[in-house]
């Protein structure tokens, strides 16, 4: 945009927010950056969530699905109370809980860690998405056709060789429907973060209508932010889906329900 | 422990109100859930069209934020229609108030969804049926689609209660004095927040628990004839 451009485009934007309209676009132009931090914010500890908590939800699901003799039960407790209670709740256990026990005060955790709220909410986002993520991939681990296990085993593949090779790949491509649903929960969710500090997206919303006690500016914008990531998500995962899911696809389609997730 | 028993009217009282949230919330949930639902199957273009608007634009945005939007910028719009018509002078959105209408409009569009599904899995043949023997549509909609709609819709229905308890406790950030509310401030005056913070945990778990064992009985109930294998 060259400068007589973006001039009569401010111009434009001023014209409009004192005469015609009850949002007022100039305040909401001059802090812009704020809500890209905030996006940047919202994306990174969502993101980080997402992918520590699949790592930890992938040996979980296979000894959930398997029903190990020792890990199964540990399990089903670990995901029962992580599904079965706000995510609030457990950041507020973290963050403002921990606190309260001198141990952990002292511990060498402490400093770069555990008092941080970036850290707590990273650490209870984790072990929150690694709780739903291992429900629904235990459940289309179980779900493999028994047709390809006996099919691995006539080739002679050792169990490791199974999994990894039958078993996983298309487990995972049957939990990606699942897994589009905890990615877009899990954006939502990390509201949470603007109630322990952070400047996430609301939070830079939650900013804006405090500093200049205005009513809609701040989230409208926060909201329309949050309209075009889950747009974008839903999107990328639309083309995976087509990608990988090909084969599993049915003849006539039909536009797709809103579902929630497991829960 | 001696602090959670001091403090446990405090906690009885939060728990009390989010239960009254959760219900409240879903009544407002299922009713935007069927005519979300009778919109969506109704032949008319604009229906389906405002019915799908509304679904998108939830499954967009996060609780919270509608809950904020509605609780700071709906105080506003109501006084400023007010002032605009003349037909009211100040009328204040409480807490509880914003916490159910975000609460139930947000599961309003997962419930338009869950009905939607179950309508469209009642075998036509039994509504044509329905229309041969001359039954109004009244009729039809309390004698045939509702009871096995219910049927149909459960499994997700009971999922979706289950996000919706656990949505409440958001209410707590725009100040709303329920169970998560309660418990903070207790926990901040007796410095143990970890303390408190894990009652509610419990509680949750409790409330997920029992509303379990009552959808199952419901399940049985509204299953009862079919043939299980």
């Amino acid at each position: 945009m060259d400068e007589s451009n973006s001039r009569t485009f401010w111009e434009y934007l001023t014209h409009v927010s004192e005469h015609h309209s009850p949002l007022d676009f100039v305040l909401i132009w001059d802090h812009i950056d704020r809500f890209l931090w905030g996006t940047l914010l919202t994306l990174e500890i969502t993101l980080f969530a997402l992918v520590l908590g699949g790592i930890l939800a992938v040996p979980m699901a296979i000894a959930r699905a398997y029903k190990h003799r020792w890990l199964n039960f540990p399990i089903w407790c670990f995901t029962y109370v992580f599904r079965g209670t706000p995510l609030l709740v457990q950041t507020y256990l973290l963050y403002y809980g921990l606190a309260q026990f001198d141990a952990v005060r002292e511990s060498f955790l402490w400093d770069p860690i555990l008092s941080s709220a970036w850290w707590c909410a990273l650490i209870a986002f984790t072990l929150n998405t690694a709780g739903y993520t291992t429900e629904f991939l235990r459940g289309s681990i179980e779900t493999t056709p028994a047709g390809e296990i006996e099919a691995a085993r006539a080739c002679g593949m050792s169990p490791w060789t199974t999994m990894r090779r039958i078993v996983l790949p298309s487990a995972f491509r049957r939990a990606l429907p699942a897994y589009s649903n905890e990615v877009i929960f899990m954006l939502h969710s990390s509201v949470v973060l603007s109630t322990i500090t952070l400047q996430d997206l609301l939070g830079a919303g939650r900013w804006l209508n405090g500093r200049y006690y205005l009513a809609y500016e701040g989230f409208i914008t926060a909201m329309l932010f949050y309209m075009v990531l889950v747009f974008i998500i839903s999107r990328g995962f639309k083309f995976w889906e087509k990608h990988w899911l090909g084969h599993l696809r049915q003849r006539q389609t039909e536009d797709e329900p809103v579902t929630l997730k497991a829960g | 422990m001696e602090s959670i028993w001091a403090y446990r009217n405090l906690l009885f009282e939060g728990t009390v109100v989010t239960v009254q949230l959760a219900v409240g919330s879903l009544l407002l949930a299922v009713l935007l859930g069927l005519i979300g639902a009778t919109a969506k199957l109704s032949p008319s273009r604009v229906f389906q069209n405002l019915a799908s608007a509304y679904t998108t634009l939830i499954r967009g945005v996060p609780d919270l934020v509608l809950m904020m939007l509605l609780f700071y910028g709906g105080q506003q719009l109501v006084n400023d229609f007010g002032d605009f018509t003349g037909w009211w002078d100040y009328l204040e959105i409480n807490q509880f108030s914003a916490g159910v209408f975000s609460i139930g409009f947000v599961f309003g569009a997962y419930m338009t969804e869950t009905f939607r599904g179950a309508i469209l899995a009642i075998p036509r043949g039994q509504i044509e049926a329905g229309i041969a023997c001359g039954m109004t549509p009244m009729k039809i909609f309390s004698r045939i689609t509702w009871p096995q709609m219910v049927r149909y819709a459960l499994p997700s229905f009971t999922n979706n209660w289950l996000v919706l308890v656990k949505a409440t406790a958001l209410v707590s950030v725009i100040g709303l004095h329920d169970l998560v509310w309660n418990a903070s401030t207790a926990g901040r005056s007796v410095r143990e927040p970890f303390t408190f913070m894990f009652a509610v945990l419990v509680i949750y778990l409790m409330i997920t628990a029992i509303s379990d064992v009552g959808l199952r009985w419901l399940d049985r109930k509204y299953s009862v004839g079919v043939r299980r294998v």
